[in-house]
């Protein structure tokens, strides 16, 4: 490989802090891949960012998040506002491989200097988001980005994490999902700020937010804080620009629900959630790159794999084991591993 | 799953309203592991290349099947060297009469496939050669 991406993280996060794009861009590459510079990328960030307001889109794949959110954009351009948008496709659990499509949704604002996509791909991760998407939020903070923007891969599945990222989740439903809606519900409803029905142009809408309604209901007297998520209908892509609908509505109920989290000091207890979540996210990592570190080349793992094969033992015993090991002396542990060598 | 894929940009410029084969492209790049931003037509260069730089690409990919690929093709290459885009391979496919080619890898295409191209040899090329510029 004769790519010099040899730039060291203090350089890196500089330039960034700088504005420099490519210098962003080749950051968001080393998180995605999970390298060993991360932590330090990170430590840099991080005393840069969380002063920007965050802003997530869920719902099934199709349902027009990327449409709504070329128009937030533009809004909040309007306003002089800088935006960062993060927008997460699933990859193949076959080939790795992903098509991001994304940004064919953000053409009009290719050209924007105060407007910074980026799309990835899901990489295996579950709950509808990178690993590093919360990762890449961070640096796009600290890039001085007033809004950040980040839209969901859209399984259509429980895509939960998206609440420990953004401060106000959104989530997308349409006329035509039919069942879809019903099976939805349960979990992704309640953790719904608000809540957007768009292609209201589409048959059957009228109906479908008439039971929405009754839907939600329920969903808020399941809430604790006592936000009512507000439902709203939208038109998010047309021929003409005056059949567009519900796009001022959503920024005006965007703007309700950050005012009701800061004058609620409910914000406090979000931000919190998503240290918490960040946090757990690199305990693991961090506890599991140290543990495997440890085991390799001790010949280890391959003989608890052995013996829970021959039924001697079980995955929750070895783990034990190692974990109590290995926490208590650690760097003993770790000594000791190099002189062993056998495959 | 997690480490180092290709990123590639599939893209159209201009007016050219054939889309088939880069869909196909792309679809194809995504099969063999790779991660491809698809823009879609009627980019302009400088679209291109801003979502090269904003998203890491180490591949731009072009398609051109009405005739306008000798038009866009030095834009772009121009963009390119105006952004430091030197480490990133940029290869063009489409309908074109052969002569064409040398021409445009004389502007600074690093490979061209006409119509017909087999795909594995797309794919080889790329994963060959997409971390090997600059
Ligand atoms: C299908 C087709 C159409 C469809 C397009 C549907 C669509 N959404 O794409 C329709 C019917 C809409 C159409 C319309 C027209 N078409 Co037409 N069309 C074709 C046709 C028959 C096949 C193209 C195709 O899809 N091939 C299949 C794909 C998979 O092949 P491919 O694109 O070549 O891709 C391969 C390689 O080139 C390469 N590749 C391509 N892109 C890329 C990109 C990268 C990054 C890489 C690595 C590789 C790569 O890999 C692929 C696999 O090998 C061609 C003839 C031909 N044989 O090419 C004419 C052709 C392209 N059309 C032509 C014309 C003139 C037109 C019209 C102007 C006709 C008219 N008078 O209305 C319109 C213009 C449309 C417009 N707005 O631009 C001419 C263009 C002549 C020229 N070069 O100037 C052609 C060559 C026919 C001809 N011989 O006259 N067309
Ligand atoms: N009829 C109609 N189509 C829409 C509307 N919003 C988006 N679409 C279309 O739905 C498709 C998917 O939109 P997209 O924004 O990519 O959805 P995403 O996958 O949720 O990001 C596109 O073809 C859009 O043009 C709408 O309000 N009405
Ligand atoms: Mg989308």
């Amino acid at each position: 490989m004769a790519k010099t991406r040899s730039d060291s993280p203090e350089e890196m996060v500089q330039k960034l802090l700088a504005g420099d794009r490519r210098a962003a861009a080749r950051t968001i590459t080393l998180m995605e891949n999970q390298s060993e510079k991360n932590n330090q990328v990170m430590k840099l960030v991080y005393p840069h960012a969380g002063k920007s307001m965050v802003i997530g889109l869920t719902g099934s794949g199709g349902s027009g998040k990327s449409s709504l959110i070329n128009h937030l954009i533009r809004r909040y351009r309007d306003q002089g506002k800088r935006v960062g948008v993060v927008a997460v496709d699933p990859s193949s659990p076959f080939s790795g491989g992903a098509l991001l499509g994304d940004r064919i949704r953000f053409q009009a604002h290719s050209m924007d200097d105060g407007v910074y996509i980026r799309s990835m791909g899901s990489r295996g991760y579950l709950g509808g988001l990178a690993r590093s998407t919360s990762d890449v939020v961070r640096i796009m903070e600290a890039m001085g980005n007033d809004v950040v923007i980040v839209e969901t891969l859209g399984a259509g599945q429980d895509e939960v994490d998206i609440i420990h990222v953004a401060q106000t989740c959104v989530l997308v439903l349409t006329p035509n999902m039919g069942d879809d809606i019903q099976a939805m519900k349960a979990g992704i409803m309640e953790i719904a700020d608000i809540i957007v029905l768009n292609k209201a142009d589409l048959d059957g809408a009228i109906l479908c937010l008439r039971s929405l309604e009754a839907t939600i209901q329920f969903a808020i007297s399941q809430r604790e804080d006592g936000w009512v998520s507000p439902l709203i209908s939208t038109v998010a892509s047309a021929a003409k620009t005056e059949d567009l609908q519900g796009i001022n509505e959503l920024m005006k109920t965007i703007r309700d629900h950050q005012e009701y989290l800061h004058e609620s000091r409910a914000i406090d207890e979000v931000q919190a959630k998503r240290i918490e979540q960040e946090l757990g996210l690199v305990f693991k990592d961090e506890v599991q790159k140290f543990i495997f570190k440890g085991l390799k080349g001790t010949g280890k793992k391959r003989q608890y794999i052995k013996a829970i094969f021959e039924g001697r033992t079980d995955p929750y015993s070895v783990v034990e084991e190692v974990l109590s090991t290995f926490l208590k002396v650690g760097a003993k542990v770790n000594e000791t591993s190099g002189s062993k060598k056998h495959i | 799953m997690n480490r180092d894929k290709i990123k590639v940009i599939v893209s159209k410029v201009g007016l050219d309203g054939h889309d088939r084969g880069a869909k196909v492209v792309a679809t194809l790049l995504k099969e063999a592991g790779m991660e491809v931003v698809y823009l879609g037509m009627y980019q302009t260069p400088e679209g291109v290349i801003r979502a090269a730089i904003d998203e890491d690409a180490d591949v731009i990919g072009l398609s051109y099947l009405s005739g306008e690929h000798l038009v866009y093709t030095p834009k772009i290459v121009n963009e390119m060297k105006k952004s430091g885009l030197n480490d990133v391979l940029l290869v063009v496919g489409g309908s074109f009469p052969p002569e064409d080619v040398p021409v445009m890898k004389e502007m600074g295409v690093d490979e061209v496939f006409r119509g017909g191209s087999l795909t594995k040899s797309i794919v080889d090329y790329i994963k060959k050669n997409a971390r090997e510029k600059g």
